[in-house]
C-alpha cells in the first residue's frame, strides 16, 4: 500500500459539500518557497496546481497541523460541521 | 436546546466523560457536546489505556465483559533501531496479566463504551455538534457556549473545555494561546488486520495478552521520529510521528514515512500480509510542562489535551486526560453545589492537579521536550551508533575483539564525538532526574 489515497479510502468520512479549509491569500502561496503544506500534510491535502493550491479538503484527517505548520499562517481552519468529516472506526 | 444546565462539558474523549460521570454522579445536571457521530469517533490516539486511572471511576471495568478491552499487554519493549537492524530491551510478566496494568483498547470504541457508562450516571450526550462560541457575560465571566445549531446556546453554571488539543474554540475566545509547530508531534497511525491467532502467533505472547513496542531511531528522515507498534485482538496499531517544526522542513511525507516504516527487517515481518483498515492522524501535544495554558478562569476549567498535559518520556496521555477530567468533575460538583464558580474558587483545581502525579511527573521533565528539540542526535545519531557497535561485535569476520574495540571507539569519534557524547549523557540526565 502506498498511495495515500489507498490509505485514506481505508477512512471512513462523511463529506460535507463546504469546505472547512480555505488559503486566506493565494499570493502568499505563490511566493512560498517550500511549500511544506504539500509535504506535511498526512492525507495530501494541499497539491500545488500550477499556480495555485488545490485544497482536497474532502480527504482532511483533521489533525490541525496546516493551521501551525503554514509559514505564513495563511489556512483559515475550522472543525468540519457537527457529525462531518472523518468518522473513525478504530482511531 | 435552549435549556439550562449546571455543567457544559465541551468534548466526549477521556477527560470530558471522565469529568461528566463524577459530575453526574454527585447529581449535577451535565451534558456533553461531541462533535463527531458519537464520541471516540474524532479521537485519535497510540493505544494502550491505562487501568489504574479508569478504576477511579469504574472500578474493576476490565472484569466486565463488554468493556471493548484487546489485549492485556504483558510485554513492553523499548527498540533503538537504524535503517536495517534494530535493538530491542523488554520487560515481560504475567504480573501485569491480573490485575492488568495496561490495555490496549481502541479510542473509536472505548470512548463509545465509556459514554454509555456516562448516560448510564445520567449525563446527555449531543452528538453531531461543534461549539463555536464561548459565551461570556460583560464581567468576561463564562456562563455559557453557542454550537452551530439552530438556537443552540447552552446557558450554565460552569464549562469544561475537554475539546483535544487543537482546540480553535479557545484560541478564538482567548482561553489559550495558539499552539506552536515545535510543541506538537504530527503523527500517522495504521491499524493492520491480520487475525487473532496470527497476532498471537507473530508477537509470540499468550491468547488476549499483547506486546507494545516503543520505537527510537533513524526512521522518520532526520527528524526525532518515535514510532509504536501496539497488539490488538486481530489488529496491530502501527504508528510514526515526528516534530511538527521540523518536518515544515522535511521532503518526505506523512504516508511515504509509515510505509518505509513497514519495510524495516524488524518491522516487517509482523505486519507483513496484513490490510490496513484505517489510517488516522493526531498530534501529540509534546511540548510539556512550560507549554500547560492556565488551567481554569472565571467559570471555566481545562483538562486533559486541552490542557497540553502528555508525558512525552513515557508516552502517557489519555491516563492524564483521564485524571484531570476527574479532578475538574469533582471541583464542578463542589462550585455548583457551593454556587460559586469564579475563578477564586476554581484555584482550587489548579491545586489538586498540581498536586497529582500529572504536574509532578510533567514537572519533573520539564526540560526534557527542550532537550528532544535541541539535541536530534538523541533520535538519530545514537540509535545508528549503537546499532553499529552491536553489529561489529556479533559480526564475526577473523578480526581480533581488541580491533573490533579500536574500530567501535573509532566509528564514536567520527559520528558523535566522546566529549559530545559526555555532553549529551549529562544533559539527559538532568532533563530526566
Amino acid at each position: 500500500m502506498s498511495k495515500i489515497e489507498d490509505k485514506l479510502y481505508t477512512t471512513r468520512y462523511r463529506v460535507d459539500h463546504n469546505t472547512h479549509l480555505k488559503i486566506a491569500d493565494m499570493e502568499v502561496c505563490r511566493k512560498c518557497e517550500g511549500k511544506p503544506c504539500t509535504i506535511f500534510c498526512p492525507a495530501k491535502v494541499y497539491i500545488w496546481d500550477e499556480d495555485h493550491i488545490r485544497v482536497v479538503y474532502e480527504g482532511c484527517l483533521e489533525c490541525g497541523s496546516c493551521r501551525i505548520g503554514c509559514p505564513y499562517f495563511n489556512i483559515t481552519w475550522n472543525f468540519p460541521r457537527g457529525g462531518y468529516g472523518v468518522q473513525h472506526k478504530f482511531g | 436546546m435552549e435549556e439550562t444546565f449546571d455543567l457544559v462539558i465541551v468534548g466526549g474523549g477521556p477527560a470530558g466523560m471522565s469529568a461528566a460521570i463524577v459530575a453526574a454522579r454527585a447529581g449535577i445536571k451535565t451534558i456533553v457536546i461531541e462533535r463527531g457521530e458519537f464520541p471516540g469517533s474524532k479521537n485519535v490516539y497510540g493505544g494502550v489505556v491505562y487501568v489504574h486511572e479508569i478504576e477511579k471511576i469504574l472500578p474493576d471495568f476490565w472484569k466486565d465483559k463488554t468493556a471493548p478491552i484487546e489485549r492485556i499487554i504483558t510485554d513492553s519493549r523499548i527498540v533503538f533501531a537504524n535503517d536495517h537492524g534494530a535493538m530491542q530491551v523488554g520487560y515481560k510478566t504475567d504480573r501485569f496479566s491480573d490485575p492488568p496494568n495496561v490495555i490496549t483498547t481502541h479510542r473509536a470504541k472505548w470512548d463509545r463504551w465509556y459514554a454509555n457508562k456516562a448516560k448510564e450516571a445520567g449525563v446527555l450526550i449531543v452528538n453531531n455538534t461543534v461549539v463555536e462560541e464561548v459565551l461570556r457575560e460583560s464581567t468576561g465571566k463564562v456562563i455559557g457556549v453557542r454550537t452551530g445549531r439552530p438556537d443552540g446556546d447552552l446557558h450554565c453554571k460552569l464549562v469544561i473545555f475537554a475539546d483535544g488539543a487543537q482546540s480553535p474554540l479557545l484560541v478564538r475566545a482567548g482561553i489559550r494561546k495558539e499552539v506552536k509547530a515545535e510543541h506538537v508531534a504530527l503523527s500517522v497511525k495504521e491499524t493492520i488486520q491480520l487475525s487473532e491467532e496470527e497476532v498471537t502467533k507473530r508477537f509470540g505472547t499468550k491468547p488476549g495478552e499483547g506486546v507494545t513496542f516503543e520505537i527510537l531511531g533513524s526512521l522518520a528522515d532526520k527528524m526525532d521520529g518515535v514510532a509504536i507498534m501496539y497488539t490488538n485482538k486481530d489488529t496491530v496499531s502501527l504508528g510514526i510521528g515526528a516534530n511538527l517544526e521540523q518536518w515544515k522542513k522535511s521532503k518526505v511525507t506523512p504516508y511515504e514515512m509509515i510505509d518505509k516504516l513497514k519495510e524495516h527487517p524488524m518491522i516487517k515481518p509482523l505486519v507483513d500480509g496484513g490490510q490496513t483498515k484505517e489510517y488516522v492522524a493526531h498530534w501529540l501535544p509534546e511540548g510539556g510542562y512550560d507549554t500547560i495554558p492556565k488551567l481554569y478562569g472565571n467559570g471555566y476549567l481545562l483538562c486533559g489535551d486541552t490542557a497540553m498535559l502528555f508525558n512525552a518520556l513515557h508516552r502517557e496521555g489519555t491516563n492524564l486526560a483521564q485524571e484531570t477530567g476527574r479532578l475538574a468533575g469533582e471541583m464542578a460538583v463542589r462550585a455548583i453545589k457551593e454556587g460559586d464558580t469564579s475563578e477564586r474558587m476554581l484555584s482550587e483545581y489548579d491545586a489538586n492537579v498540581k498536586n497529582s502525579f500529572v504536574l509532578r511527573d510533567m514537572r519533573k521533565y520539564r526540560k526534557f521536550p527542550h532537550l528532544l528539540f535541541n539535541n536530534p542526535m538523541i533520535f538519530q545519531t545514537l540509535p545508528d551508533v549503537v546499532g553499529d557497535m552491536i553489529e561489529e561485535m556479533l559480526l564475526v569476520d577473523g578480526k581480533s575483539k581488541k580491533e573490533k574495540q579500536k574500530i567501535i571507539v573509532r566509528n564514536i569519534r567520527k559520528k558523535v564525538g566522546l566529549c559530545r557524547l559526555m555532553g549529551l549523557a549529562w544533559r539527559a540526565w538532568r532533563s530526566v532526574k
